[in-house]
């Protein structure tokens, strides 16, 4: 469904079963033997075999610091570690490598931005414009920074499918905004913006852009080049990839000119008691000891999502996609909040008289992992006047069988809650 | 006036009749629909108890030195577990209320609802409920 991605149609299908053999977690019984059916992909993916591997291997084999050493393992790991940098510029289709910063992970780099860029930029009266829709890390880092600043943020408006309202976004966008801070997929919605152009009308005005790529980098083939955006971030563990590793791309002119967040080392070039110059980039950025491991271990994980096939993969998740949204549908009572006409795999919805937290209770025993509640969105939440949703979102090592589950589960909460 | 372990017994000994999980919850969610509503006028911010996905709201008062609750929350499951503290505490001495132990819980598998990751707030309720008898109980003794 997503235009931009729409995968081609000569794609060979996707052999599920084999990859759903490439992931452990996926083959486990809970409670009185049920098998886990894991729908809760937005939150967190499983990993394949090749990641968990990697990541041991390293611990075993090459483990040892990076960028320092003389000595052979040390040479080896940051050999490794500046390769991990080197796919992750591949997989965004980023110009340079010295524009890829290591982080924690999403959140870590939008602070980032906002400690650097924004304290450097922002001045009173300024405005930074978000959305509706945005998880709380791309909402409170820009607030923590306004109040600062004596700066405010404006809200472009949401619609009742899920979309932003664009009109509005183009009246927001004047002279005082220095920064659109926008996610590229909705965690709560599946909603994929129309980031290229909101790019393109920020850029008229000469404002630069942050995507929070989170929920896009699993679904999406990204290529920050097309797109323009001046950062984009995203999460490992979302990627099939370790927790503790993320993200930050940012343009190479843009990163230059910041000033360096953290202090520490590996982040300079010399220090004296008088006076610390700091390392290029991206190094600048990356003070301490990074997870060396996590890199890695990303790396591998976008290795493999590569060899799988980002198109079948995505064209795997739409078909699931439409016959999810089909089945939930036809359930009496069902209300899928979220009805983008761009969206990614993700099944947000209530059902009447019935509590999510209730409904994520009684699926969790039937071995269905869904998430419930306000998904760290609650603005959105209180946009749609509810207290929390149920969201299922899938994976492409999902199945029909996984969403059948997922329906039968649904009516005996029904027939158990109604 | 049963004490404390003599109705945590009974509720093992209703839950036992279910042999399956699903029995169980059956049985939960219906003691609490059988709940009785908490007025609305004590639905607010200082009855409600933090760390639950879903609303809950507890209140007590004393009478003769035995604490007596009253609960409420949206979800019908958080619903069922004030339900079964409140038939096991209230009306109870104080005393007996910040004592109990309610391994019970465990007895009718409901366990895993107690640990502080779950989101259901049962931790925070069995807290908060030991809080009011325990400034109860002083006010009483003062």
């Amino acid at each position: 469904m997503p235009a931009s991605g729409s995968p081609s149609l000569t794609a060979p299908p996707l052999d599920v079963d084999a990859i759903r053999a490439d992931f452990p977690a996926l083959h486990q019984t809970l409670y009185d033997g049920r098998p886990l059916v894991y729908l809760d992909n937005a939150a967190t993916s499983q990993k394949p075999q090749v990641v968990i591997d990697r990541v041991r291997d390293f611990y075993a084999r090459e483990n040892s610091n990076i960028h320092r050493g003389v000595h052979y393992l040390s040479q080896q790991a940051t050999e490794a570690y500046e390769q991990a940098r080197e796919t992750v510029r591949r997989f965004l289709n980023a110009r340079r490598r010295t524009e890829i910063v290591f982080t924690r992970g999403t959140t870590e780099s939008i602070n980032l931005v906002a400690a650097t860029f924004g304290r450097s930029r922002l001045e009173r009266g300024d405005e930074i414009v978000v959305s509706a829709m945005e998880h709380h890390s791309n909402i409170v880092p820009w607030q923590m920074l306004c109040q600062e600043r004596g700066a405010r943020l404006r809200v472009i408006p949401v619609d009742d499918r899920g979309e932003l309202d664009e009109e509005a976004y183009r009246r927001l966008l004047t002279e005082r905004t220095k920064l659109v801070a926008l996610c590229h997929v909705s965690n709560t919605l599946g909603t994929i913006n129309p980031v290229q152009r909101m790019i393109a009308d920020a850029h008229g005005l000469g404002i630069p852009v942050l995507l929070d790529g989170a929920q896009a980098a699993p679904h999406l083939p990204v290529d920050v080049q097309a797109l323009d955006c001046d950062f984009y971030c995203f999460s490992g563990h979302k990627v099939f990839g370790p927790t503790g590793i993320g993200i930050l791309y940012g343009k190479e002119a843009l990163l230059d000119a910041m000033p360096p967040w953290q202090g520490g080392g590996d982040m300079i070039e010399t220090v004296s008691f008088e006076r610390t110059t700091f390392n290029e980039l991206p190094h600048k950025f990356e003070a301490g000891t990074p997870h060396i491991a996590g890199g890695i271990g990303l790396k591998a994980a976008l290795d493999y999502v590569e060899a799988r096939g980002r198109t079948a993969l995505a064209r795997h998740e739409d078909a699931l996609l439409a016959y999810a949204t089909e089945r939930l549908t036809a359930i009496e009572g069902l209300h899928l909040i979220g009805t983008a006409r761009e969206k990614t795999s993700v099944l947000s919805f209530v059902l009447d008289g019935i509590h999510p937290y209730d409904a994520g209770t009684l699926l969790d025993r039937l071995g269905i992992a869904v998430r419930t509640g306000h998904h760290c969105t609650q603005p959105l939440m209180q946009r749609f006047g509810l207290p929390g949703t149920i969201r299922a979102s899938l994976a492409f090592y999902n199945t029909t069988d996984d969403v059948d589950a997922l329906v039968d589960g649904l009516h005996r909460v029904r027939s158990l809650l109604a | 006036m049963s004490t404390i372990a003599e109705r945590e017994q009974e509720i093992v000994d209703a839950f036992a009749l279910f042999d399956d999980w699903m029995g169980r919850y059956e049985y939960l969610i219906d003691l609490g629909r059988e709940l009785p509503p908490l007025d609305d006028a004590y639905k607010t911010d200082d009855y409600k108890i933090h760390g639950c996905q879903s609303q809950v709201w507890i209140r007590a008062e004393e009478r003769d030195g035995r604490i007596y609750y009253e609960g409420d929350s949206d979800a019908l499951i958080t619903r069922g577990l004030v339900a079964l503290l409140i038939r096991v505490l209230s009306g109870q001495p104080a005393d007996a209320i910040i004592e109990a132990d309610l391994k019970f819980l465990d007895r009718i598998g409901m366990q895993e609802h107690l640990s502080p990751t779950r989101k259901n707030g049962l931790a925070s309720m069995i807290k908060q409920m030991k809080l009011y008898a325990l400034a109860h109980g002083q006010t009483a003794r003062s």
